[in-house]
């Protein structure tokens, strides 16, 4: 039990605990102060000062985000001291940010321009920026920077090395010159970047946004002599609401079908299908391992098997960790497996040429930008996946072509790859592809479903940061008598930071996992950083809930009883692990440079 | 010193790997690292970065950070010499302004930079601690007080015809 | 000890040197080893009077004192052939003395000197000189006789407070940091002086090396620290050198290391040069700095005391503070509890420069007045020109008016004028000096020096350089002082760190003391210091006009006519005021208004 301590604040009495914050202590009564720098998942800065309150017996105004309530003390929230403080503060914001707001990605959704309302900003007082000092740096796949729109409040640069440990951007310089900047300020694609977006998600402004291809695709849906296809994916079907104004935990997958239907796509599939085939083939990949590495003890086999969906983190271990490539597993990411079944088996199928087929995927995720950008995903004969959306750009889409999600029916994918099954669903969440394959690899051992209630393998769900479980393989199957009694054990982790703590114990040789799930965004997919803004513990939370109460009504939960990718592998692939199946949906991964020169390593 | 031939010869990690060795075990040493790294190199290459990035486990955005932070670090090579006018206090309501003009002036190069012979090099410093000489100037190692425009033009053609 | 010989001793501190002590040294060395004088030739730190650098000392066997001022390699010979080898000391160029009148005795009369007690006395390299002045007895008596508690009182009671420019009662300092129960606990001494302007710790570390060292390591002792840094500037050499070599002299005798004269007590000292950073001195960013990060300070609480270096309890103390600890040990707390005023205690040293007669290092006690420092120490305004004000505290300081000067120096009555005590540096402004045009200077300054964390100190102290740019370029506008008063205060309230917090008090203080200048700088556009470039008319007098030329040829932008023999004029449209064509005229006939 922790000290109970008797504060103010304007005035009122309350008791808290010894040592929150000002700011903690002031949410917790409803009392609302502004922040800029502060953000729920990242180390406390207070820079900004935007927060400052008063507190009786100080000369200073001090940081409500990071001050700690230490002692009794009275604390004022909006006095003329702090209202002046603060509106002082955001005026010298102002002064340095190229407020153009009109044709700002993050117009009507900017915490500065939200701020500059409330305090009703009505003039400028120092002078305005009126047009823009730096360069835009758009040299990456995914990610763009606008050094103009920076307010320093340096959520990404924490983002960055607090969450993922990637570290791109940095301060730079003293004083008035300081900047965030890359490595020697070196465009963004030439350091290292894993494209996840999470920097984005946290930008109260439009200094850093992801690259948007909607014009793009706005044109191959206008073009009669294309075929559009769009997949979607599980995790922007649980947020994209946001957008709309429906709370944080809200599925709208049937209205956005009929939403997408509308704009003009030609077919509309679920990305869920290419995740059950993805547990298909990984999950034959991870006992394939198990095999030759109990059976025939083959050396060159590596354990523990990586998940190998996430595009930020195949290019974080690309980076930090090329001598454990062989760890990941040779598994496309569904985004990339349904570019490559759609430009092949499904072109096939209804006879339309594969150079006319555009595919689009609404992901999360700005990595995915990247990953379709690939020069190796190319295996259908043409690129794969055209363009990655992502849920912001996609709501953006719905709102520019006059369609209001509220006034949508529900409707139904196409078919078929329009059937995914509950394993397939949450993939959105953290845990959720290594319960997916859990399903999958134990029944197809033991011929019995996983031994949790309802399915649900509960251990490695929820959002601690790194989770682990085991599953004993019992009764197998005779072909499987090599796993009998083995314990299957496995570990999830979320957020490059929690990968590389795992990737340190393998180092050391402590890493007795066989198979292990790594996704580079906290919370998983749905917390991406394609995702709508803000995203914060509590929104992926609701979005994770969302998922899981959907699958819960899902017909198929298992990957392999889906009926449609059953008829995938009749008609086309033959089985997993195929000749076909490696030529379409396996591939392999590039080591990369450690520092910002790229692969030219002086030592 | 500085040495600006440095900028066209290719890297040479062999100086750095010895000093690095010297670090072994040891916490907080950016710095040092940085200062001896500029002591061999004249300034901090890109590919020294690298190697204390390698050494010490700091992202090399970090260390560009703190390169870019500290007055002392230079990323570009400086010129055969160094001029460093004092802007303290006492120099400056004694005229340091002044003095960096004229140089500006008869060198034709602005603070931060090399002339164009890569011979000079100007730099503008916060304090020299010399303030009862003000206004003040050091070029290397000299020191040169009680400057006026005439005696900076002076002391400057002295170096140049030296070279 | 060997019979005394006559000694010759070089000051060889940083302004020494920049005056011309090597050469001096050099012709000093080649006479008497040409001529074999039996003479000893020796070097010591600050002597003070750097106005006068070159300084040489004669030293008799007797003891007997004879220092000579701006000294030449010309005058070298002459006093070796006079006094050295005639016996006849040269009186007029005798600076100080206790036999003779010398011309800068006065210079003396007035000052305490505690912290400066070895400056200029000893050799600054050789412990054994420090020792003789006796020399690590205080850490002797710590050691033997005194429990940390014991030390932490006596220091509390001698009501030391630091140096380094907030004034904060050491004792207290010392107690917190001994209080916080993690046993790992680092003592830092703070030598990175960053005000421009002030040379005090760099002297005192020039010349006195070991009595830091000796401070550094009772407080070490005092609040249970067993590693210690002395962070110092870079531009610092000959101090980093004195240290190193301080620093490996008292392991070789045993003041530091294990066991330090037998006793349980063990401590070591790293030096770490600072790579030009103003911030620095702030102490949650020298920390961040000895950690190998950008120095930028943190929030606090957690204060150092609790969690600082490597997240363990830390003292930092500056050079100035450390050098009384010695003192006050050895000669009681009471006895320096009676200098100076109430709730200032000791002396103080103050780097005096601008434009003022006898700039150098002097160290004073606490009480005497400006006025006293600045005309009988300092000789008065150089040229005899008018006082005007002296700034103090550096860019955290302010400007304190004619009208103040008989403000006595202590930390309570120098708070009150807007200024602070700061580190030490006093910096005499006359009426050339045009008081916007210093606070700009200090705002540029602080501006370009911040560490650009917080909103209020990297953008706030930009928009008010911004404001006094324009005023001082003629663009002022009614309003702008109001402007400038209700930025500072919401940057002095709301800003992150020290620097920040007080970067507005030089406007602040200009403001208050002579808001005359600002208005005539934006109403009347005019700068009545004549120091305003933007803000001059350059005319021509046609009287002392003699058509030479000169003028005409020097002017960059061909703004002055004229024939040959005629009286020349400048087209104001024409002309950047420049001044070229002042330095340029030979016969004053340039009106600068």
């Amino acid at each position: 039990m922790s000290e109970k301590i008797k504060i103010k604040i304007d005035g009122k009495e309350f008791e808290v605990e010894k040592g929150i914050t000002i700011l903690e202590a002031c949410k917790r009564f409803g009392i609302k102060i502004p922040t800029l720098c502060y953000h729920p998942d990242l180390t406390v800065a207070g820079i900004c000062r935007i927060c400052v309150v008063e507190i009786e017996g100080m000369d200073k105004l001090q940081p409500a985000c990071a001050y700690p309530i230490d002692r009794e003390m009275s604390i004022k929230t909006h006095s003329n001291k702090v209202r002046i403080a603060r509106k002082t503060n955001l005026e010298l914001i102002l002064s340095e940010h190229y407020g153009d707001c009109y044709t700002c990605v993050r117009n009507g959704k900017c915490e500065l321009q939200k701020l500059a309302a409330d305090f009703g900003i009505d003039r400028y007082i120092f002078p305005s920026v009126t047009s823009p000092k730096y360069k835009i740096d758009n040299s990456s796949h995914a990610i763009v920077r606008d050094p103009n729109k920076c307010i320093h409040c340096k959520r990404c640069i924490r983002t960055c090395i607090d969450l993922q440990q990637v570290a791109a951007l940095e301060t730079a310089n003293r004083g008035h010159n300081v900047q965030i900047q890359t490595a020697l300020n070196k465009p963004i694609s030439e350091v290292i970047c894993i494209n996840c977006g999470q920097c984005i998600n946290r930008c109260p402004t439009g200094a850093l946004r992801a690259k948007d291809p909607a014009d793009e695709i706005w044109d191959a849906i206008c073009d009669p002599s294309k075929f559009v296809v769009i997949q979607t994916a599980p995790s922007p079907r649980a947020a994209i609401g946001e957008e709309f104004g429906y709370p944080p935990g809200t599925c709208v997958t049937g209205k956005l079908n009929a939403a997408l239907r509308r704009i003009g796509f030609d077919r509309i599939f679920d990305t869920n299908f290419a995740a059950d085939l993805t547990i298909m083939e990984e999950g034959s990949e991870l006992i394939e391992r198990l095999k030759r590495k109990l059976v025939e003890g083959d050396k060159s086999v590596k354990l523990p098997m990586f998940t190998s969906c996430s595009p930020g983190w195949v290019k974080f271990i690309e980076h930090y960790y090329p001598q454990y490539l062989d760890h990941l597993s040779t598994c496309k990411s569904p985004q990339q497996m349904f570019g490559a079944i759609i430009k092949t088996y499904y072109a096939q199928k209804i006879g339309i040429d594969p150079a006319k087929i555009v595919t689009v995927a609404l992901m999360p995720c700005a990595a995915k930008k990247f990953e379709c950008n690939r020069p190796e995903m190319r295996d259908s004969g043409y690129k794969d996946v055209d363009y990655g959306l992502t849920t912001r750009e996609m709501a953006a889409m719905i709102k520019e072509a006059g369609i209001d999600l509220h006034d949508m029916p529900d409707e139904d994918f196409d078919h078929p790859l329009g059937l995914g099954s509950g394993a397939g669903l949450i993939f959105g969440s953290t845990g959720g592809v290594m319960e997916a394959a859990l399903r999958t690899v134990y029944e197809i051992v033991t011929g019995r479903p996983v031994p949790f209630k309802d399915l649900d393998i509960t251990p490695i769900r929820g959002m601690e940061w790194i989770r682990e479980a085991s599953l004993v393989m019992e009764n197998v199957k005779p072909e499987y008598k090599f796993l009998e009694g083995v314990e299957v054990k496995v570990a999830v982790a979320h957020g490059t930071a929690n990968a590389k703590k795992l990737l340190r114990r393998l180092e050391e040789g402590k890493l007795d996992y066989h198979f292990i799930e790594i996704m580079a965004c906290p919370g998983g997919c749905l917390g991406g950083g394609g995702q709508p803004i803000p995203t914060t513990p509590e929104i992926r939370e609701a979005r994770a809930r969302a998922i899981y109460e959907e699958e819960k009504r899902l017909p198929v939960r298992k990957s392999h009883e889906n009926p449609e990718i059953k008829q995938l592998y009749e008609e086309f692939l033959g089985k997993p692990l195929g000749e076909l199946s490696h030529k379409l949906l396996h591939t392999h991964y590039t080591p990369r440079g450690k520092y910002f020169l790229g692969e030219e390593n002086v030592l | 010193m500085g040495n600006s031939t440095l900028l066209k010869e290719k890297f040479n990690p062999e100086p750095l790997k010895e000093v690095l060795k010297e670090y072994e075990g040891e916490k907080g040493v950016l710095i040092p690292l940085l200062q001896k790294t500029q002591e061999l190199y004249g300034y901090v290459p890109p590919e020294a970065m690298e190697m204390i990035s390698e050494f010490t486990s700091i992202p090399v955005s970090q260390i560009y950070g703190v390169v870019t932070f500290y007055a002392q670090f230079r990323l570009k090579p400086v010129g055969k010499h160094l001029i460093r006018v004092c802007h303290g206090t006492a120099c400056h309501v004694s005229g340091a302004e002044k003095v960096t003009d004229a140089i500006v002036n008869f060198l034709n190069v602005e603070p931060g930079d090399t002339t164009e012979d890569g011979l000079f090099t100007l730099e503008t410093v916060a304090c020299l601690g010399c303030c009862s000489l003000a206004p003040v100037m050091m070029i290397d190692d000299e020191t040169y007080g009680r400057l006026d425009e005439k005696k900076v033009r002076k002391i400057l053609r002295q170096y140049k015809s030296k070279n | 000890m060997e019979t005394q010989k006559r000694k010759i001793v070089i000051g060889y501190g940083s302004c020494g040197i920049a005056a011309g002590a090597n050469k001096v040294y050099d012709k000093l060395r080649e006479i008497v080893d040409r001529e074999k004088i039996d003479v000893e030739i020796s070097e010591t730190g600050c002597i003070g009077m750097c106005f006068r650098e070159v300084l040489v000392e004669v030293r008799e066997p007797n003891g007997d004192s004879f220092i000579y001022g701006d000294v030449t390699p010309e005058r070298v010979e002459k006093i070796i052939e006079s006094h050295i080898k005639n016996n006849t000391p040269i009186d007029e160029w005798i600076v100080k003395s206790n036999k003779v009148e010398g011309s800068e005795n006065k210079f003396f009369s007035k000052q305490m000197r505690i912290v400066l007690r070895n400056c200029g006395e000893i050799n600054p390299e050789s412990i054994d000189d420090y020792i003789e002045r006796d020399g690590y007895k205080a850490l002797e008596k710590v050691l033997k006789e005194l429990s940390p508690e014991d030390v932490i009182d006596k220091i509390y009671k001698s009501g030391l407070r630091g140096r380094g420019g907030a004034g904060f009662p050491t004792g207290l300092k010392w107690k917190f940091t001994r209080q916080s129960p993690d046993p790992v606990k680092y003592m830092v001494c703070n030598a990175d002086e960053g005000d421009p302007g002030a040379f005090m710790d760099r002297s005192v570390l020039e010349g006195d090396p070991h009595s830091v060292l000796e401070g550094l390591t009772i407080a070490a002792y005092a609040i249970g620290a067993s590693t210690g840094y002395i962070y110092v500037r870079a531009e610092y050499p000959l101090a980093v050198k004195r240290l190193k070599i301080a620093i490996k002299q008292s392991h070789e005798r045993g003041f530091l290391g294990k066991n330090i004269l037998g006793s349980d007590f063990s401590f070591d000292i790293k030096i770490k040069e600072g790579a030009g950073a103003f911030v620095c001195g702030e102490e949650t960013a020298l920390i961040a700095s000895i950690e190998g990060k950008r120095g930028m300070p943190r929030l606090r609480p957690p204060f150092p005391s609790a969690k600082g270096l490597w997240g363990h309890p830390t003292c930092i103390n500056n050079v100035e503070t450390l050098a009384n600890i010695a003192w006050i040990i050895l000669n009681g707390e009471d006895t320096y509890a009676k200098i100076g005023t109430e709730k200032s205690k000791g002396t103080k040293v103050f780097a005096l420069a601008g434009k003022i007669k006898k700039g150098g290092l002097i160290e004073v006690p606490m009480g005497i007045t400006l006025r006293e420092v600045i005309y009988d120490i300092g000789g008065g305004i150089k040229g005899d020109r008018e006082f005007k004000a002296v700034q103090m505290g550096g860019p955290s300081g302010g400007c304190i008016p004619k009208s103040l000067i008989d403000t006595p120096v202590d930390y309570d009555s120098l708070t009150k004028t807007g200024a602070i005590m700061g580190s030490g540096g006093m910096v005499v402004m006359d009426e050339t000096t045009c008081m916007v045009d210093v606070a700009k200077f200090f705002l540029n300054f602080t501006q370009a020096e911040s560490c650009g964390k917080c909103t209020f100190c990297r953008v706030g102290t930009k928009r008010m350089l911004e404001i006094l740019t324009r005023i001082t370029e003629g663009e002022g506008k009614e309003g702008d002082i109001e402007l400038l008063e209700e930025l500072a205060e919401k940057i002095k309230k709301s800003s992150l760190c020290g620097l920040g917090q007080t970067a507005p008090n030089p406007v602040l203080t200009t403001i208050k003391y002579f808001r005359d200048e600002y208005e005539a700088h934006i109403k009347d556009k005019k700068c009545p210091a004549h120091k305003c470039k933007k803000l001059l008319t350059y005319t021509i007098i046609p009287d002392k006009c003699t058509g030479c030329t000169a003028c005409a040829k020097g002017c960059p932008v061909d703004a002055i006519s004229g024939e040959v023999k005629q009286v020349h004029v400048i087209d104001q449209d024409k002309c950047i005021k420049c001044g070229e064509c002042v330095t340029r005229c030979n016969f004053d006939a340039i009106k600068v208004e």
